[in-house]
Order: structure tokens, then sequence, then C-alpha cells
């Protein structure tokens, strides 16, 4: 569906050319919600304006369809563009329109009739679920009803792809969440294909099912959200992963630690199995659990524990057999773990 | 002295009428040749679909030399233009020639200004669906930036009506020539007073109107 080959990005400016991307390749399958995130100035935003050529690539290529478009200009271009829906960040709606305008200028540009734009709009602000506000200036709207108009505006000419900017970054955490199920929903009831651009993993988490991460102007790692989750492996996304996360411990609980801190990944359903107190009983260790989050991602779980692994307090009679010293107990003890979860980190030894 | 208070008033009506005229056709020109000339630096500048760099800078010189010259002076530079043009240099006629050079470049600068102002994220929501550069133009840019262009018009107005009290000079009459010939040159205080009244009443009149239009035009604070 689309497919952008090896686009750089490159602004001149007096005394240097700044790479805003740098050598970016994906393939976006049709029907698809595909995300690309990334720090603001990653050029996320430079390369989702590739794809209906805003920001005409230095080099590569942009193919829709198989159709290469990279070169088109004038009459052509502008057709091509009214296949492409565009929401941003910030609306970007006509202040002096109403509603019911600023979603018939789509029509309009595309040439309908006034008849069909008289019967159509409607329709559109029903899918959208503002039929009470179409002769409404956007003055009078809030955030969420903004970004609506704009979605409205975006899809009037049932275009095969949908591209957000930012979609919910000026939106309220319960905005941004009602947003998206909007565009999950016209992904799924239209067949539109969704390309997302945010700087929060947590967006792409609920809606995407493909995820490229952006660092500095490249595509560091892409791939299925869950694996993405999962199995991150570039530093800048471990980093992302793990802010999204948020498993951060409190300072109080950090500044003394006595004993082993791991990091417990669980995928899928081993995180059922009773690992934990498995290791505490067989090695004699005591585990004492700091942090913990389940997040589903599509459906699937991944698991997270924070855990500290020490000495018992008080040595139990069912322990006494055992004789090694605590340090032998504990590596033991995480090797036993490592082979019962997708990954242990050793935060703190 | 009513007989001297009548000829004022008869003064003072016909001084009003060469000053509607010279502003009317110089406010004239100003929106038929700043409006384009004001869109064109814009759109020049703003690399929006038509990159000219050579287009802006010449439009940007020629506005920018007109407007750093002093309006007495322009009057006195335009001269023989306005012989070539109207074939007489004397008359309210002859003064609307510079007035309105003047209010060209003046109001191209302050359209410009005004479609600085519309939220570029609106220009390129209109690209992204595919609009032409004409309808971005007509129908995105025009009725964005209208209330900018009317309270710019405002100002315009206001400084020609300012600049036509010099056009005394070329014979051009008008209230603020008339404010001149009686009131400093013949210390007629009296009159001095009265036409200044009646300049303060119409800037009010004319500003009250602009900002009452461009309220209208502009729907932001609805």
């Amino acid at each position: 569906m689309i497919e952008l080959q090896n686009i750089s990005i490159e602004f001149r400016t007096k005394d240097q050319v700044i790479r805003a991307v740098d050598q970016a390749s994906l393939h976006i399958g049709t029907g698809e919600v595909f995300g690309i995130v990334g720090a603001s100035g990653a050029g996320k935003s430079s390369l989702l304006r590739t794809i209906n050529l805003l920001e005409r690539p230095s080099a590569g290529r942009v193919r829709l369809d198989g159709r290469d478009i990279t070169d088109l200009k004038g009459a052509a271009l502008r057709r091509e563009r009214q296949k492409t829906g565009l929401i941003f960040q910030h609306f970007n709606l006509m202040h002096t329109r109403t509603v019911f305008d600023n979603v018939a200028f789509a029509l309009r540009v595309a040439g309908k009739q006034a008849a069909e734009i008289a019967a159509h709009v409607p329709e559109i602000l029903d899918l959208v679920g503002l039929s009470d506000k179409v002769q409404v200036y956007p003055s009078q709207l809030s955030g969420g009803q903004k970004q609506r108009v704009g979605i409205a505006r975006a899809i009037a000419n049932h275009p095969a792809v949908l591209l957000c900017d930012e979609p919910t970054s000026a939106l309220d955490l319960e905005t941004s969440g009602a947003i998206l199920e909007l565009l999950k929903e016209i992904n799924r009831r239209l067949g539109i294909t969704i390309v997302l651009i945010s700087h929060e993993m947590s967006v792409i988490k609920t809606i995407c099912d493909r995820v490229a991460v952006m660092d500095q102007g490249r595509i560091v790692e892409q791939g299925d959200v869950y694996d993405i989750f999962a199995r991150p492996e570039h530093p800048f996304t471990r980093q992302l992963v793990d802010r999204t996360f948020n498993l951060d411990l409190p300072e109080r609980l950090t500044a003394n630690l006595q004993g082993t801190l791991l990091k417990i990944l669980f995928l899928g359903e081993r995180a059922e199995h009773p690992l934990l107190s498995e290791a505490a009983l067989r090695f004699g260790i005591s585990v004492n659990i700091l942090h913990g989050k389940i997040e589903y991602i599509n459906n699937r779980a991944i698991g997270l524990l924070v855990a500290l692994l020490g000495e018992l307090q008080e040595c139990s009679t069912h322990a006494a057999h055992i004789t090694e010293p605590l340090t032998g107990r504990i590596a033991a003890a995480v090797d036993f773990i490592r082979q019962g979860s997708a990954r242990v980190e050793v935060l703190h030894a | 002295m009513p007989s001297e208070w009548a000829s004022l008033t008869a003064d003072l009506v016909h001084a009003f009428g060469e000053t509607f005229l010279m502003v009317g056709i110089s406010g004239f020109f100003a929106i038929v040749g700043g409006l384009p000339l004001g869109f064109l630096l814009f759109i020049a500048e703003r690399r929006l679909f038509w990159d000219n760099k050579a287009a802006y800078a010449t439009g940007s010189v020629t506005v920018n030399i007109i407007r750093s010259i002093p309006f007495v002076i322009l009057l006195v530079l335009l001269l023989p233009f306005t012989q070539f043009v109207l074939g007489t240099t004397i008359g309210p006629a002859a003064a609307t020639v510079p007035l309105s050079v003047a209010a060209i470049a003046f109001y191209a600068r302050l359209v410009e200004a005004a479609l600085c102002e519309v939220d570029p994220g609106i220009i390129e929501a209109a690209q992204a669906f595919g609009a032409s550069p004409l309808r971005i133009v007509a129908t995105v840019l025009f009725p964005e930036a209208l209330a900018g262009f009317l309270r710019a018009l405002t100002v315009t107005l206001i400084s020609l009506i300012g600049y036509s009290a010099m056009a005394g000079i070329v014979g051009g009459g008008g209230v603020g020539d008339l404010a001149i010939r009686f009131g400093y040159y013949r210390y007629q205080t009296d009159v001095l007073i009265v036409t200044v009244i009646a300049l303060v009443i119409l800037v009010q009149l004319v500003q009250t109107l602009g900002d009452r239009l461009a309220k209208h035009a502009d729907k932001k604070g609805v």
C-alpha cells in the first residue's frame, strides 16, 4: 500500500545541511494501523508528510499502491492528495467557517456538486459524533470536538490512507482515548489505512498494529507493537518502553538495597506460572515484590515485575537443609527465574 | 459674526468633500493595488506555491522605498508622473496620484502582515487536501485574513486623512489644508480648533466602522 524507500530529507541552512530524515524505509500494508514513534525533532513529522508529498524527499521514492508518486507535480499531485487524509495536532480548522463548511471544503476541492456535499457532510459528521454541531464555528468547540471535525474533513473524500500527526497530543487523557477509539473504528469500519505519529508509546500501544521507532532521523527499529514492547532492541526503544511501563522505584527503596534487584519480564501464558514462590522455596531466599504491572497489547499480556531477592529473615525449619552461602543461592535463583521467564535484568546486585 | 461662521461652514463642507474625494480614490487604489501586492509579497516569501525570491525582493524593496520617503517629498517627486497621468499637477485629483502610490505601498505591507497572521497549519491543511493555489488564496487565505485586511484598511484610511493635509501643497484642498491655511497662516485659532474637532470626529467614525466590520468578519472570538 504505502512504500517509503530510502527516504532522506535535508534542510539547508546558511552553513550546514541538516538531515531531518536519514534513509528511512517503511512498508505499510492495506488496512493497517501503523505507528511512528520518536522524540520531537526525530524527523517523524517530516517522514509522515512525504506520504502526501507535503514534504518532498531529497532522496528516495514514495510509492502508493505500487505507483511511484515521488515526482508528481501540480494538478496530478493535487489529485493524488485528495486520496489521502491528514489530521493535525492542532486541528488546523478554518476559524471563519462553520463545522459544515470546514468538512465541505475537502469535498469542494475534490470537485463534488453542492447537492452531494449537502447530503454527504451530515453523514460524516454523524459518523464522528458531531451531528448536533453542524452550523457551529470551531471556536465554540472543545479540543476533542475540533479533532472530530478534523477527522470528518480528512475522511470526507473516502481516502485510502489517513495520516495522523500527533492527533491526541493537544488533548487531555480521556478525550485522547475517545479520539483513538474513533480512529480505530474508522480503520475497522471503512478499511482506511492509518499512519499515526506520536511521541507517546501509550498511544501506539492503544491503537497500532505495527510501529517504527525513529531516533535522530533514522528508523532504529520496527515491527509488531507487541514484539517491540516485549523485546525492545535499540537503547532508545528500551528507554521509551521503560518510560511507558514506568517501573521506577522511589528513592527510599533504592537508596539502601539489601540483596539482588531483578526486573523480570513475563510474556503470554508464562505469566501464570508461580515462578517466584517456587524460587523462594527451592533456594531458601526471600522474594520481595516492589513493583509490577501487566499490560495487554492487542489482547496479549506483558507482565513486568521488580523483585528483590535476599536472605530470609528467620531461618525457617524446612529451609534448614540449605547450607550453601547466600550469594550462591541467589545466583542459582536468578538462573532459575531466567529459565522460567522471558527476560531477567539485574538492576542491582 | 454669523456670516463668518456661515462661510466657515461652507468652507468646511467643501473641504470635507475634497478630503473624501482624495481619501476615497486613494483608498480604492490601496485595495485594488495593495491587496494583490500584499498577497504577492506573502506568497513569494513564504514559498507556498510560487517560489520566487526575485519577485519578493523587487516588491519588498519598492514598497520600502516608497514608504521611507516622507509624503511631502513623495508628492513633489511624483509631480512629473502626475502630470503624465492626469495632464495637470494641481487640484484634489492631482493629489490622489501620490496619495494612491503611498496608500498602495502602505496597505500592501499591512496585507502581508495580516496574511502572516493566518495559521500556517490551516494553509497546510488546505494543501494536504489537494486545494489549488487559486482556491487557497480565494477560499482560505482571503476569508481567514479578512478581519486583518479590514483593520489594515482602517489604519490606511486614517493615515490617508493625515497625508491629505499635505495635499494643499499642490492645491489639493481638504480639511487638513483648511486647518493649515486659516488656522496657521491666518492665525484664526477658532477655525483651527473647529477643523481639528471635525477631523477627530471623522477619524473616530472611520475607526469605529472599521472595528465593527473587522469584528463581524472575525469569527474566532464568537
